[in-house]
């Protein structure tokens, strides 16, 4: 055979490129081969599972990787038919696949790739429709100390664990806001971390606010009880109305104090107290990742966790006529609802009908998501932990007190300003890291509106400077 | 009782371990095994130094998405090594500041 089934794809456009292969993305690509669609799927990392079904790779042997996981058999399920399609010429798997760019053309999209380790490598997709399943990424909020080594994110501690079996230390406290604490505690634990505490911000009286909303999602329950158990098991101290104000160390984490909150998350003085621990796992939620989108001129909305999320209707359309949506790009919901938006939003691609069990199962599940993220969006009060010296930008060491400068003397309303004054966000992680924080002591709310981000990952000035890609864009 | 490990509790059995090079010393690493999960495992944290501060860093978001976890690859800096694969022989050493002190006149 002179081709592979995946080669001959590349000569003419697909009907669908999804970008990401996380639990929507993976979602969408199997639903839309099984209804006709000749779809490719993309994502930077080398297999699919995304970040929530991140797991180890071949070479580390790993016979129960289903232990790192809630509802695994979901993904390898996925995968499964996925392999099917692929073996029958009907879909094809890109891995290493980062997606910089959407270029809309006359008859769909050029969805601009970079390969390989170094990015070096260049190439363009064409495809009739685009459905973004690009996940999310952790939103920080500094405090003194979140620079030091050993304080990491509580999804990069998962990720590491899920990928690599490692983990950044002994004794972690788990530390921010969010469901995304008590999952990666309890995968902690269940991997040998002693967690002295899990310190969370809110009270988790949220949920309570809305039980028939809860009550409609068993699942979610189920899934809640397993991490409280395994807490449980492991004697590990749960610490609601309470932050990390400051991590402790010279050249690695040694300790953290921790406080109480008001229900506004200002620390209540007198209430400090210290815990000891080689690694801090901290995040405060999840911030959808849409750039390709918004650079296309998509329309957004602010959820009421303060993120900004992708506007979408019914169907899962974005407001860019052939971009569809699903996932945490529509507001962070967790990986139920995530396949159940796959699901639905490539039967719209394909323009069949969706099951009503579907479409229920997707209200359900993204009415308990705006639940939570009202519950865990981050109070004003935050700021009360920070000190003038604290770096609020990790790239460019911007301290609070230059930010607050700008703001206070020089008149920055916007983070756009502060930035062009500080260099708080201009770095190299592009204002992922810091962007909440600058947003809010810039005075805007949490967030003001999406951030522009012209390329949706780094790409080598020579690949930018080399014009279209010959190779694939001469295609049809 | 034997400790709890992540490789115990997925019954891990990895390919024969090589080694990586960091900072002039051998560091043992596992097939599949990211740069900087390599690092982790034999305890370091921290494998870059800030441009302004000179302050220790090493991995955050473990993503991708930060870019704390940069080091000098092979000869190449400003790697992300929680992206890279822990490669037989790959060479990682302690990045300074932006990593081109070379190019300084």
């Amino acid at each position: 055979m002179p081709t592979s089934p995946s080669e001959a794809h590349d000569s003419s456009a697909f009907d669908l490129a999804v970008v990401g292969a996380g639990p929507a993305g993976l979602a969408a690509a199997v639903t839309a081969a099984d209804l006709g669609l000749r779809c490719v799927l993309l994502d930077g990392g080398p297999s699919t599972g995304g970040q929530y079904y991140r797991h180890p790779a071949p070479g580390l042997g790993a016979a129960r990787p289903d232990r790192l996981h809630h509802h695994w058999s979901a993904y390898t399920g996925l995968a499964e038919r996925l392999a099917a399609h692929e073996g029958a010429g009907r879909a094809a798997f890109r891995g290493g696949h980062q997606v910089w760019a959407l270029e809309r053309t006359g008859d769909g999209f050029a969805v601009h790739v970079t390969r390989g380790p170094e990015s070096t490598d260049r190439a363009t997709v064409r495809a009739r429709s685009v459905l973004l399943a690009t996940g999310a990424y952790e939103r920080q909020l500094p405090f003194p100390g979140w620079t030091l080594p050993g304080v990491v994110t509580a999804g990069g501690a998962q990720a590491m664990l899920k990928a690599g079996l490692v983990l950044p230390g002994r004794r972690i406290v788990v530390a921010g806001s969010g469901p995304l604490l008590l999952a990666a505690a309890s995968s902690l634990v269940t991997a040998g971390a002693e967690v002295p505490a899990v310190v969370e911000a809110t009270a988790y009286l949220g949920y309570a606010r809305r039980p028939g909303v809860l009550a409609s999602v068993p699942g979610k329950l189920v899934e809640g009880a397993g991490h409280g158990g395994a807490l449980l098991r492991h004697g590990v101290r749960l610490r609601p109305r309470s932050a990390v104000v400051e991590a402790h160390g010279t050249d690695r984490v040694t300790g953290v104090t921790v406080a109480r909150l008001d229900a506004d998350w200002r620390p209540v003085p007198g209430t400090e107290r210290r815990i000891d621990c080689d690694a801090l796992a901290v995040g405060h939620g999840l911030l959808p990742q849409i750039d390709l989108a918004t650079e296309l001129g998509a329309r957004t909305r602010t959820g009421p966790d303060g993120a900004v999320a992708l506007e979408v209707d019914a169907r899962l359309r974005t407001s860019v006529p052939g971009l569809w949506s699903a996932g945490e790009t529509n507001g962070v919901g967790g990986a139920d609802l995530a396949l159940a938006e796959g699901e639905l939003a490539a039967h719209a691609v394909a323009g069949a009908l969706p099951t009503a069990p579907l479409l229920r199962r997707r209200a359900r599940l993204r009415a308990f998501a705006e639940l939570m993220a009202a519950a865990h969006r981050p109070g004003p009060g935050w700021t009360g932990w920070l000190r003038p010296d604290t770096d609020v930008c990790r790239c460019e060491e911007v301290p609070v007190s230059a930010v607050r400068e700008a703001v206070d003397e020089l008149g920055a309303g916007d983070p756009r300003t502060v930035k062009l004054l500080t260099r708080a966000g201009m770095g190299w992680c592009q204002g992922r890291m810091c962007g909440p924080a600058v947003a809010c002591l810039a005075g805007s709310v949490v967030a003001s509106g999406p951030d522009r981000r012209p390329l949706g990952c780094p790409v080598p000035l020579s690949q930018l400077a080399a014009g279209p890609s010959a190779e694939f864009d001469d295609r049809p | 009782m034997r400790r709890r490990t992540p490789a115990g509790l997925v019954e891990a059995e990895p390919g024969p371990a090589h080694h990586i090079e960091f900072d002039g010393r051998a560091v043992p690493a596992l097939p599949g095994q990211s740069i900087a999960a390599a690092l982790w495992a034999d305890g370091v944290l921290a494998w870059r130094t800030t441009r302004v501060g000179g302050k220790p860093r090493g991995a955050f978001c473990g993503i991708g998405a930060c870019f704390d976890c940069l080091a000098v690859v092979d000869g190449r800096p400003n790697q992300r090594t929680c992206l890279l694969p822990a490669e037989p022989g790959t060479t990682v050493t302690t990045q300074e500041g932006h990593g081109r002190a070379d190019l300084a006149v």
